[in-house]
């Protein structure tokens, strides 16, 4: 049967992997293409690269990055962060990526989901979805890294986004981010109880528990984590081992 | 003379497998091409597809490939990926276009409303690794019994002559992912995105002489 997936996450800015907590109070991991190496080598299942450059200058850096990547690791990659405009999926795709995921220009300008899956197909768009609860079972939509609040519904969002074509979504709790606490296992299962199309659960991973009880507990189909691979915590080997312990189908 | 041509028929991204290509065959010529010529001289031929079926047929006519591309799977080694795998059969659910029909059969969308063993929605497309149960052929030499490819696809193909099945796959039900007539092997998955797998298949591949 097919295998949940467990997908690290690179957060890149001027060449450097870092990891924040809730998008902030950023810490060096270090350098993205070894680090890739290194995760493909423990059997991660993706790679996604979130280019979270504030300045445009530095836009090159993330393509360097991917075409390296992309020559030695072959496995599906994701990018994100930045993507304005069909052109930018086309330079991203070209540059080595798999998929591209978008994010603040969906909410700008949702018909840029509808443009870029009739162009290059539902399979290779992700649309991510930053989400902060308001009251239990309620979660709003934000954009720009967390900064900017849209009054949009995250359940209503996404099925839009699966609507206009979205191949999958990358679900991140705001809440949760860098807390190391788990998952928002209600925000998981809302989103993909109401969706056909596969949901990553991210946001808030501090043990290989909470990746069981994300796919368990929230149902997602991807789980993605960053801290507890980046600082050796955990291997992603022994991330898939604890799954399978407990019944989760994973590839090993 | 080129020794492997990946068609090019503006349909997505190309680049992933010429580079897994260019990985496993670091001496051969390898060109991503939408030159009717090269790819009749070339050795072997690599047909790939990503998006929607309709799409991928439209722009192969567009480009004036068609025939290119039947005659290359009648003659010489010819590897179809994705879409390229589903663009051999008659006709597809997908937009309800007719395929190359090389192949007899057709090609299915998956159920919506499918649920797993423990009851759990089972998305579509079906996407990331699966297990690969196959049959004795050239390009699974090497290959691990059940070993998982990735996959991304929301159709499957159904092929009338059940010999022409080289492998299957589950989601839930069994379905076709790979077949084979002759000098012609498909498959659903990606081997491209496949790591150890993916890449021993596109060296068999490399390697075949059917």
């Amino acid at each position: 049967m097919l295998a949940k997936r467990i997908i690290p996450c690179l957060d890149v800015t001027a060449g450097r992997v870092v990891k924040g907590v809730s998008f902030v109070e950023l810490r060096d991991a270090g350098d993205p293409v070894e680090i890739a190496r290194r995760y493909n080598e423990q059997g991660a299942d993706e790679l996604t690269f979130l280019d979270i450059t504030a300045s445009s200058d530095d836009r090159g850096i993330i393509f360097r990055i991917i075409e390296q990547v992309a020559s030695q690791v072959f496995i599906p990659l994701t990018v994100g962060g930045g993507v304005r405009e069909v052109g930018d999926v086309r330079n991203l795709l070209n540059a080595g990526a798999d998929k591209v995921s978008i994010n603040t220009s969906a909410v700008l300008n949702p018909q840029l989901v509808a443009d870029a899956t009739a162009r290059y197909g539902s399979q290779c768009i992700v649309v991510a979805i930053d989400a902060k609860q308001t009251v239990p079972g309620r979660w709003e939509v934000f954009t720009h890294g967390g900064r900017n609040a849209t009054g949009l519904d995250a359940v209503a969002w996404a099925k839009k986004m699966q609507d206009l074509g979205a191949g999958e979504i990358l679900l991140t709790s705001m809440d949760r981010d860098g807390q190391k606490i788990g998952f928002d296992l209600a925000l998981t299962r809302a989103i993909t109880d109401a969706l056909d199309i596969p949901v990553i659960a991210s946001g808030g991973v501090g043990n290989l528990q909470h990746l069981v009880d994300g796919v368990k507990k929230g149902g997602a189909d991807a789980v993605l984590a960053a801290s507890i691979f980046h600082f050796g915590e955990y291997t992603v080997l022994q991330a898939k081992q604890f799954m399978a312990a407990q019944g989760i189908e994973v590839r090993l | 003379m080129v020794d492997v041509a990946v068609i090019d028929y503006g349909m997505g991204n190309l680049r992933s497998v010429e580079q897994a290509l260019r990985k496993v065959a670091p001496d051969a010529e390898i060109k991503v091409t939408d030159d009717a010529d090269t790819i009749a001289h070339a050795g072997r031929v690599v047909f790939p597809g990503q998006g929607a079926m309709p799409d991928c047929m439209r722009e192969l006519d567009a480009r004036g490939l068609r025939d290119v591309v039947l005659s290359a799977a009648g003659n010489k080694p010819f590897l179809g990926i994705c879409i390229g795998l589903q663009m051999l059969f008659e006709r597809s659910a997908e937009g309800g276009v007719a395929g190359l029909g090389i192949l007899h059969g057709k090609v299915e969308r998956f159920a919506s409303n499918m649920h797993d063993a423990q009851g759990n929605k089972l998305k579509v497309p079906h996407m990331g690794w699966n297990q690969v149960h196959h049959v004795q052929h050239p390009l699974w030499e090497g290959i691990e019994q059940d070993a998982r490819f990735y996959f991304v696809h929301s159709y499957y193909v159904q092929p009338q002559d059940a010999s022409l099945v080289q492998a299957t796959s589950k989601y839930p039900q069994s379905f076709v992912c790979a077949v084979a007539k002759n000098n012609l092997f498909a498959v659903q998955f990606h081997p491209e995105k496949s790591h150890t797998a993916g890449l021993k298949l596109l060296q068999n591949f490399v390697q075949w002489n059917p």
